[in-house]
């Protein structure tokens, strides 16, 4: 009597009947409505595809890169008046940016974005000019309080620049006197948001119409 | 009391009273004896003590320089007011008697456009260097546009 050793049975490939894609599928489907970090991270990778059958992930390359982009904005370190306090609370422990992804840098060579927190004199504003200059593209700028939107109270007098519009290209404008830290960080979460729809066309993104 | 003694060394010796009646002495003097009363202010009544020096736009009546020394010892305070005469903008120093005017006089020469005739460094200290006009004169035009930021 021959003895065969049995023939061993392989399942075909069917992607269903990986555990851990039927698991991830039952997560998504069970996922509570308003949960904020799958929808934050749905919004994140528009145009996401899964293929079936593998785990090859494909995304549009500007989403991804607006991604990675507004995932780390590091705001050079540029207080020019009381708003600078207010800046300065923000990026401290308590409101802390550092959950956004931002980290206050001393160099504008490795930084993406301008908080011009204060009054802009005329004598100041071509140095305000030159550390602009230094960052590297892409970049942005929040004009932070009155005094930085239109010169504020400071509007009228004969060294004050009204707006600092007037030398660099700004995105969010923070009103305020000063703007408190939730304003502020109000004011970083729409930059996010701009930076996300962020083409390399050389335009600028259309500002939100968003407030609140 | 001190500042009556002083009220009556400034009669006798330049022939001008003294307004105000607490130890707060106001001189008006013509600018040709500017320098004269602030030496006599320093080495006589002993206000080594030069506190601040700017000026006042009168507008048609013209300039107004005015200067505040003061003996802390006794708690006694000169002012000294100099009217320059309408259109006029010459002005003696005072940086040989006082050094502490140097940038005082700086300031009032960048804010003012008074030329101050004797001093060393007179050029402006605050604004830039190629600023147009004197911004705290009544007449300067505040909204104008400037190249190229305003």
């Amino acid at each position: 009597m021959e003895i065969k050793a049995p023939t061993p049975q392989i399942p075909p490939a069917v992607w269903t009947e990986f555990k851990d894609l039927q698991e991830l599928e039952k997560y998504r489907q069970e996922r509570p409505e308003g949960d904020k970090h799958s929808a934050l991270f749905e919004s994140l990778t528009e145009g996401i595809h899964q293929f079936p059958g593998g785990f090859v992930v494909t995304s549009v390359a500007d989403a991804f890169l607006n991604w990675a982009r507004k995932s780390s904005v590091w705001p050079v370190t540029f207080g020019l008046a009381c708003c600078a306090i207010e800046m300065m609370a923000t990026f401290a422990s308590r409101f802390d940016v550092e959950r956004l992804g931002m980290v206050p840098w001393a160099s504008p060579r490795h930084s993406d974005l301008m908080i011009v927190s204060g009054t802009v004199t005329i004598k100041m504003a071509p140095m305000l000019k030159r550390i602009y200059d230094q960052m590297p593209d892409p970049k942005w700028a929040v004009s932070m309080g009155s005094c930085a939107n239109s010169g504020g109270p400071f509007r009228h007098g004969y060294h004050v620049v009204k707006g600092v519009d007037r030398v660099i290209p700004v995105d969010v404008y923070v009103p305020g006197c000063p703007p408190p830290p939730e304003s502020l960080l109000n004011g970083l979460l729409l930059l996010q948001e701009q930076i996300a729809h962020f083409r390399t066309t050389g335009k600028r993104a259309a500002p939100t119409a968003k407030i609140d | 009391m001190i500042h009556d003694q002083a009220r009556a060394r400034i009669q006798e010796r330049f022939g001008v009273g003294a307004e105000g009646d607490g130890p707060l002495l106001t001189v008006t003097i013509p600018p040709d004896r500017w320098v004269d009363l602030a030496r006599f202010a320093k080495e006589t009544l002993g206000c080594l003590y030069f506190n601040f020096l700017s000026a006042v736009d009168w507008k048609e009546q013209g300039l107004e320089v005015v200067c505040r020394l003061e003996n802390l010892q006794v708690g006694l305070v000169v002012m000294l007011r100099t009217r320059l005469g309408a259109g006029q903008t010459h002005c003696p120093t005072l940086t040989a008697l006082y050094r502490g005017a140097d940038w005082m006089e700086r300031e009032c020469y960048d804010m003012f456009g008074i030329v101050f005739e004797g001093h060393p460094d007179l050029r402006r200290i605050l604004l830039s260097e190629d600023w147009e006009g004197y911004p705290l004169r009544k007449d300067y035009a505040v909204d104008t546009p400037f190249a190229p930021y305003r």
